[in-house]
């Protein structure tokens, strides 16, 4: 489904000047350091204009430098990653993070996303309810300010992967594409990874619209997720769509 | 032999007859049994003279911000210079961990090293602070003899990458500090990074191999001394003078020529070396030496005045002895030819004394070679039969891995056997 709507693949992005590869003190030895003293960027991803169909073949990795992908697409995204569904309380939940940038001179905001394994994506923020930080759609999507960056993390902003039915497990790659304002759609993979954080409630409502009896709890662990009152079974949770 | 009563009839001599008797006897009684010129001079050798400091001026965290670049021809952690602080981490794979399990998690580990090794935190780090202090963090990836076996890629195993055989004269090996499938070389000059990568990589590993066993090791702290300076154990042995240095010796002893996917990569031998330091503490200082035919001050060969000189094999001390005993260490490790030499990189190691105060330390002997059976395992035979130092020492874990080569940006460690 999703894979056919973009018309953008990734690429990976290699950064010449990363700077954290810069500091190399003197201590390499001759060997190693005879390779490029860099290092690669973040697992940036930048959308393109090629067709969807080469999404799959370029996690291989050409490696074009970011200067040029990020010149090419008004928004591009670094350490993406997924959270792994393997052991946690609900499974079918997930949330995909990463750093997107935003190239162009005008504001744009992540208006809807997919991905390639459950058909259900959302995009949440976190907020404070009945005491409580829970998860919940964002209204109006997630914005990304001109020439800055976003950023989508544990515990903030995210990508929601929903209903999912079989395990994502770590090192399975997740693409993601992402619903720009302006029109286009970017798309990015994501790995993986085993992770404890993340468990928040989730607030199944619309920001400022919720219903309370769709809400229920992602996962356990959260001692905000455990003291809320949001213990609802997963069915209810799950039947909103 | 176990109580290192054993002796090799082959290598028989009155000195090693008086040696080995001096071990266990007071140690006052080997200064005169040993007493040969060499052992003489060597008390009256004066001690090295300090290293200069530097006069430059250096960033306070010159020693913390310092990387070693993770993408190369061969992986890190082996030329590099050792760093002060290293752990070992053995895994085995989890039942059902095929090929294709094994590509994801050397792909994550890929992923995290380009981060971890630039001082960047890896994906989902919860301390990220503690991953910006990077201090020449390398961490290597080896594949044990058994990974080959689990992931069906038997017939990829590399030419001359053998399990070792059984040195009957001197194993004592224990299973907790043996084997294992895949090992985590975590090396830098700071510990807690060095803590901080092994819990960031041990999470990462976890889904697909269960932990086999943990070995923790030191040297001197970088900055403590002069860039270079070979390191001492904690027999206080200078230890590591012969090391390969300029690139042609590390394509001669440590980089495999291949064929195939091991290009660029290398062997590396895990062994575990219980020392015992009461028994050595025995021996009165020239003994130490002629035992391993160096000075303690400097690590010079007996023949010689400084640490590089070139041992003279075949010189005689007054007595007409040998200078260099046969059955010393430097003799045995060498062999009598051109014997093929080792890159050694041994950390030490010194857990909880027993209650009665005896030590309970060693080394981490780690060693890489382009080619096991045809470098260490000959080299390892001749110091299990001969090697006096055997008295004092006992390997008790053992483990060999295949290093594969580096990978460059968008590929991963051991892509050539996986893909």
């Amino acid at each position: 489904m999703s894979i056919r709507t973009v018309r953008h693949s990734m690429r990976w992005a290699t950064s010449a000047a990363c700077a954290g590869a810069l500091l190399l003190a003197g201590c390499g030895n001759a060997v190693e350091g005879a390779s490029s003293a860099g290092s690669t960027a973040p697992s940036s991803v930048a959308a393109t204009s090629a067709s969807s169909s080469a999404a799959s073949s370029s996690a291989a990795a050409s490696s074009s430098p970011a200067s040029a992908a990020a010149a090419a697409e008004p928004v591009t995204i670094a350490d993406s990653w997924v959270k792994s569904t393997v052991g946690t309380q609900d499974p079918t939940m997930t949330a995909a993070f990463g750093v997107l940038t935003n190239h162009t001179d005008q504001d744009l905001t992540i208006v809807s996303a997919t991905n390639d394994v459950t058909d259900r994506t959302e995009l949440h923020e976190m907020a404070m309810v009945d005491g409580a930080m829970v998860m919940r759609p964002i209204a109006g999507g997630i914005p990304i300010p001109a020439n800055g960056s976003t950023t989508l993390e544990p515990g903030g902003l995210h990508v929601m992967i929903m209903d999912a039915t079989t395990p994502i497990t770590p090192g399975d790659d997740v693409h993601v594409t992402l619903t720009l304002s302006d029109g286009s759609t970017m798309l990015f993979h994501a790995t993986a990874k085993e992770f404890a954080g993340a468990n928040e409630s989730y607030d199944g409502g619309t920001s400022g619209a919720m219903d309370m009896s769709t809400t229920g709890a992602m996962d356990m662990g959260s001692s905000a997720a455990e003291s809320s009152h949001q213990h609802s079974d997963s069915e209810a949770t799950h039947s909103d769509g | 032999m176990a109580d290192g009563s054993g002796e090799s009839p082959r290598l028989y001599s009155r000195r090693r007859l008086l040696l080995s008797s001096a071990a266990a006897a007071a140690g006052g009684a080997a200064t005169v049994a040993i007493g040969g010129g060499v052992a003489l001079a060597d008390s009256r050798t004066p001690p090295a003279p300090p290293p200069v400091a530097s006069s430059e001026s250096v960033p306070a965290d010159a020693i913390g911000s310092a990387t070693v670049p993770f993408h190369g021809v061969h992986q890190a952690g082996i030329s590099t210079p050792a760093q002060a602080h290293a752990t070992f981490c053995a895994f085995d794979l989890r039942d059902g961990v095929d090929a294709v399990g094994l590509t994801k998690l050397l792909k994550i580990l890929t992923d995290d090293l380009e981060r971890i090794s630039a001082g960047r935190p890896a994906l989902g780090d919860t301390a990220p602070e503690l991953a910006t202090t990077p201090a020449r963090l390398t961490v290597t990836i080896g594949f044990g003899p058994t990974l080959f076996d689990k992931v069906g890629l038997a017939a990829a195993r590399p030419a001359g990458f053998v399990e070792l055989p059984a040195f009957a004269e001197i194993d004592q090996l224990e299973t907790r500090y043996s084997g294992g499938d895949l090992i985590l070389q975590i090396a830098a000059d700071d510990p807690l990074t060095v803590a901080h990568a092994q819990r960031i990589l041990l999470k990462d590993t976890r889904a697909f191999a269960a932990t086999r066993w943990v070995q923790r090791g030191f040297l001197r702290a970088r900055g403590s001394g002069a860039e270079g300076t070979t390191p001492r154990n904690l027999m206080g042995q200078v230890d590591g003078t012969v090391n390969p240095r300029t690139d042609t010796e590390f394509d001669a002893q440590v980089w495999s020529a291949g064929p195939g996917w091991f290009a660029g990569g290398s062997m590396m031998v895990l062994r575990r070396i219980r020392m015992d330091m009461n028994k050595w503490d025995a021996l009165d200082r020239s003994a130490m030496e002629t035992t391993i035919g160096r000075r303690l001050s400097n690590g010079a060969p007996l023949t010689g005045v400084n640490e590089h000189d070139e041992p003279d094999l075949k010189a005689t001390d007054a007595t007409g002895l040998l200078a260099i005993a046969d059955f010393a260490h430097l003799r045995l490790a060498r062999g009598d030819g051109p014997a093929p030499q080792i890159l050694r990189r041994a950390y030490n190691y010194d857990d909880s004394p027993a209650a009665d105060g005896d030590s309970d330390l060693g080394l981490v002997f780690c060693s890489f070679q382009a080619d096991i059976e045809r470098q260490f395992i000959p080299m390892q035979q001749r110091l299990a039969a001969g090697d006096l130092l055997n008295e004092w020492t006992t390997p008790i874990g053992s483990a060999v891995f295949a290093v594969p080569p580096g990978c460059q940006p968008g590929g991963f460690i051991g892509e050539g056997l996986l893909t």
